[in-house]
């Protein structure tokens, strides 16, 4: 941080330089705060599932979790019991969301115990029980996805390449203030920050050199959300790549190992005392029995179900054994390149390609998992402004249905023009010169995709759809969400192969010096 | 804020400081839709029912109707406000305005109106901000609208709390920029319209009589004289459409009634932190002191915690304070400034002087609320901007005033929006002020910005080129007093409530009160001292 105190911004004599020249803690103070604002405020908001029983929603599954947690013993939380109805929002995270939920739950009980009583507090709704639950997230966020987002800035600014004080500024609200994130964890509730700070947290670990740290951390959010397996085959082939260049590349791949699979056990100790215990957990983990696809999400099986039927033409196993297949050849080419060549851009690069391949293919994806490709976009932000722009209005977008049925319509439209006015000013240089979707698309084309964005929110919000087709409009904004998200990620793959051109460039001209 | 960083290369790029000033106000916007679904205070329902009133009742009935506790008691230009907005409020749902069925009528699209419409009514605050920085440097300009544009005061009783204030604290910053343009005529006109909004703003009259009277209709008895009557013209005419309708109906008694309730008491529920909380304390004091000497004090009937004032002596030893008594300590203190006002009436002091009327009118007012020290505060933000002085003292008085408004919003979901907003203005206040004032010495060499004076006490400092850390540094006496108010906050928020649970619940408010008030008279004396000691 000292060193950027002293590199001058070449735009010092702009009118804003007042907040850049107070050094990168008073910039990330001030953006933090601004974030916290922004998530208290949206927090205000309904939650998913509010005043809608039987069920209810999210709110619901993670209050029932605190429930569980901290009246059942640490064996009993994943298995059907008297006591632990597990058709009933049953846990289906892994032992961390578990623990968090445990933590989380004594606080609710020691200030507001009827929201967390085993049985009685079921559908538990109040003021004071929604305050509690929405500062859980809140904490969760401060402390965790805040923390890590400034360890990835200083990480991240700390090259010499990098001096742009603006540009950090910038770059820090496009990650506090990504708008999806903040309405699902503070609008719908979920507890993402954690597992995706963990995420953040590892990347900055492994783009400082430390793998050991980035594999520790990439394991705990692994254990949070095991949707963060979205991220392995970018993790795996990049510390494979790097160990492999070093000079014990087995020792290296065996330190490693061994490391992830004690954090493994460390998280999983309580249920490491039979096989059974460890499949009644698993089981939990994998609920395939729901599908291929639930509702409306903007993946290929989803958009092409339109035309073909997959869910009656397949049997479950066999999608099973499809959507696996499509998902590893799809994440396969950004594998490569980085197990050939690992950098810390490619690495990037990579999470964004393989969580996408992840999401388009993979076996029962929410809308939600959209949050997964959007991390790596918004850390490549500075790099592909274009790219994050697009995408995140189109992430939105994918959402909003989600949103509409949760209520939290105004609060989606007021994110949504808070990310554009952020945006309303990006860092020009760099968007012209990496504008892909320009050159690949046309200004013109642009342009309409823009004006259906608008119109597809306004007839969704103010129409009724054909009685013939009650999803009408659903599918069509799946459809637009989905070709939109595949040319976001044939553009990334492309990039990150391209990436080896100047490094090679490079080294041939050092080898000539 | 992050998001200036954003701007600011816009800014770099396009030189438009128009669009800038709505980019503040659209990421304003932004946070005041977020807070649609916030805690509403009964102002709400307040402004839902004028709304309803003056749409169903003639506006003969308008001062009369009693169908709700909440009654009209703003003067007539407001009533004509809320009868335009009824035409939309009707047609969007016509439950909203209606007398009987509307009375705590509380769905999505009345909340989302009413709403709408306080942010729509800011337009106004952001035109007179526009104005009156127009002509400031860019970086000036950019300060100042941080500090208006994202005023947590603002967003605290505008809109969570639910009032109208930025709309007219906008007309005055209207006025104000006309008066410092020298356009005197328009601006004794704007604030003649702003008083037939509320007239609570007429403590600043006497500093606009006699700056007009000495700017504006100086000089020789014909040009003089006719300028009296054209000013007075003006007036009058703004007066008489507004009151004229009722005038007619002979009704004007009623309507005087209604905007002067004396019957209220000296001061509100919530004591706003003025002068009256010391002599209440030091009745109390002494009374107490007198008891233990032997003496025999009465305790008073009507008592001030209780918030029930009657017609009885609150006080048990001190003499009671009227209204005139009030009336006759603002105009004493006002005397100073009026007097400068009429030796030397100058365009650019004028913010000054009406900012310190306002003072006067919180310090020693009749029945003050505590949000009235938005009054001062707001168009003392351009002060602010002047001197390094100005920038230290509007530090502390904003966050104290900002502070002193904290109990309005009482509700736990509200509590982390205000520490927020408050510590997010000190954040960028302290930002904003320590480039302004500690970062000169480089843009020093290039002589179109500062004044010598200027120049000289930003070298005293911030030692240029020196290896001190460069920042904005208030006095340590400061530092301790906004230490104090976070002691003050910690007590009744955790220690109190532990310690005494539910005994003296009225305690931690009064503490604020007391604290809070410190801090207002010191920046009474400041602007007094500033003010007498200007040339």
């Amino acid at each position: 941080m000292g060193k950027e105190k002293k590199v001058r911004d070449s735009a010092s004599d702009d009118c804003w330089w007042w907040l850049v020249q107070n050094g990168t803690s008073a910039v990330f103070i001030t953006i933090g705060l601004f974030a916290l604002l922004v998530r208290v405020a949206v927090s205000l908001h309904p939650y998913s599932g509010a005043g809608n029983p039987p069920k209810f929603g999210d709110y619901e599954a993670q209050r029932h979790w605190m429930e569980i947690t901290t009246n059942l013993p640490v064996k009993e939380w994943y298995r059907n019991s008297s006591s632990n109805d597990l058709s009933y929002w049953g846990l289906d995270y892994p032992p961390l969301t578990a623990y968090q939920s445990f933590i989380h739950g004594l606080f609710l009980k020691f200030f507001h115990p009827e929201s967390v009583a085993l049985f009685t507090s079921r559908g538990h709704e109040s003021y004071l029980g929604k305050l509690f639950m929405r500062w859980t997230v809140l904490s969760s966020d401060a402390l965790i996805f805040f923390p890590a987002v400034l360890y990835f800035i200083v990480v991240h600014y700390n090259q010499p390449s990098r001096s742009h004080k603006s540009e950090l500024a910038w770059h820090i609200a496009a990650l506090l203030l990504s708008p999806c994130l903040i309405l699902i964890d503070h609008g719908h509730f979920q507890f993402n920050c954690i597992s995706l700070g963990f995420t953040i947290g590892a990347v900055a670990g492994i783009l400082s050199g430390k793998d050991l740290v980035g594999s520790v951390l990439y394991c705990l959010a692994l254990n949070h959300k095991q949707m963060s397996a979205y991220f392995a085959p970018a993790f795996f082939s990049h510390l494979l790549g790097k160990c492999l260049r070093r000079k014990y590349p087995i020792f290296e791949v065996l330190k490693l190992g061994l490391l992830v699979i004690g954090t493994f056990a460390a998280v999983w100790w309580p249920y490491l005392y039979s096989t059974q215990s460890i499949l009644e957990v698993l089981s939990r983990l994998a609920p395939f029995e729901r599908g291929i696809f639930e509702d409306y999400v903007a993946n290929f099986w989803c958009a092409s179900s339109v035309l073909i039927k997959w869910k009656r033409l397949f049997t479950t196993e066999s999608l099973k054994l499809i959507s696996f297949t499509a998902t590893v050849i799809t994440c396969l080419p950004s594998m490569i390149q980085q197990i050939k060549s690992p950098s810390n851009r490619g690495f990037l690069y990579a999470m964004l390609n393989s969580a996408f391949s992840f999401y388009l293919f993979s076996f029962q994806v929410h809308e939600k998992s959209i949050l997964l490709p959007l991390l790596p976009a918004t850390m490549l932000a500075v790099e592909e402004p274009f790219v994050f722009k697009w995408f995140t209005q189109f992430a939105m977008l994918s959402m909003f249905p989600l949103i509409c049925r949760d209520n939290l319509v105004v609060a989606y439209l007021a994110l949504l023009a808070l990310f554009v006015l952020m945006l309303s000013a990006p860092v020009q240089h760099r968007a012209r010169k990496s504008n892909y979707f320009d050159t690949y698309l046309g200004s013109a084309t642009m342009f309409l995709i823009l004006c259906c964005y608008f119109v597809l929110h306004i007839v969704y919000l103010t129409m009724h759809p054909p009685k013939k087709y009650p999803f009408l409009f659903e599918a069509i904004i799946m459809n637009l969400c989905f070709s939109q998200f595949v040319l976001v990620t044939l553009a990334c793959n492309i990039k990150q192969w391209l990436l080896n051109k100047p490094a090679k460039s490079e080294e041939i001209e050092k080898k000539l010096i | 804020m992050g998001k200036e960083k954003l701007s600011f290369k816009e800014v770099h790029h396009s030189h438009n400081p128009k669009t800038t000033l709505w980019w503040f106000f659209f990421v304003a916007t932004c946070i005041k839709v977020l807070l649609f679904p916030s805690y509403r205070s009964t102002d709400f329902e307040v402004h839902r029912n004028w709304l309803a009133l003056t749409h169903s009742l003639p506006l003969s009935q308008w001062y009369f109707d009693e169908t709700s506790p909440w009654t009209l008691d703003y003067p007539p230009f407001f009533a004509y406000f809320e009868r335009f907005l009824s035409v939309f409020a009707h047609l969007i749902d016509p439950q909203m305005v209606h007398l009987q069925d509307g009375l705590n009528y509380s769905s999505n699209k009345v909340v989302y109106f009413q709403r709408v419409t306080a942010i729509l009514s800011d337009l106004s605050l952001l035109y007179g901000v526009y104005r009156l920085t127009r002509n400031l440097n860019s970086r000036k300009q950019k300060l100042i609208w941080s500090l208006i544009v994202w005023s947590p005061m603002l967003f605290v009783v505008d809109h969570v709390h639910f009032q109208y204030n930025g709309f007219l604290i906008g007309i005055l910053l209207i006025s104000l920029s006309y008066l410092e343009e020298g356009r005197d005529l328009l601006g004794g006109f704007v604030f003649a319209v702003l008083l037939c909004f509320k007239h609570l703003f007429a403590v600043a009259a006497p500093v606009y009589f006699v700056y007009l009277l000495r700017h504006y209709c100086w000089g020789g008895i014909l040009r003089g004289f006719s300028r009296i009557l054209i000013m007075g013209g003006v007036v009058i005419a703004v007066f008489a459409s507004a009151f004229g309708p009722f005038f007619h109906l002979g009704q004007l008694q009623q309507v005087i009634r209604r905007l002067f309730p004396f019957g209220r008491g000296l001061c509100h529920a919530y004591w706003a932190p003025n002068f009256w909380v010391f002599y209440i304390m030091s009745d109390k004091g002494l009374a107490l002191v007198l008891r233990k000497l032997g003496f025999n004090i009465q305790v008073p009937v009507a008592s001030f915690t209780a918030g029930l004032v009657g017609d009885s002596s609150p006080f048990s030893v001190l003499p009671q304070i009227t209204p005139f008594v009030t009336f006759l300590t603002v105009l004493l203190a006002l005397s100073p400034c009026l007097l400068k006002a009429w030796k030397n009436p100058q365009p650019q002091m004028i913010s000054r002087w009406v900012a310190y009327a306002y003072t006067c009118g919180f310090l020693f007012g009749w029945h003050v609320h505590e949000k009235a020290s938005l009054h001062f505060v707001i168009p003392l933000a351009f002060v602010a901007a002047q001197t390094l002085e100005d920038a230290r003292h509007y530090f502390l008085l904003s966050i104290v005033s900002c502070y002193s408004i904290f109990p309005l919003l009482f509700e736990a979901q509200e509590y982390p929006i205000k520490v927020l907003l408050l510590l997010l203005h000190s954040i960028l206040m302290w930002s904003g002020f320590s480039a302004q004032f500690c970062d000169e010495d480089e843009t020093a060499s290039r002589p179109s910005t500062n004044s010598k004076k200027k120049a000289d006490e930003v070298g005293s400092e911030c030692n240029p080129g020196a290896t001190v850390k460069k920042g904005f540094v208030i006095g340590w006496s400061e530092r301790i007093y906004l230490i104090g108010l976070v002691v003050v906050e910690i007590w009744g928020q955790i220690l109190h409530p532990l310690l005494l649970g539910d005994k003296f619940a009225f305690a931690p408010l009064m503490l604020i009160s007391i604290y809070c008030a410190f801090g207002i008279t010191y920046s009474w004396i400041w602007q007094l001292i500033s003010i007498v000691r200007s040339l």
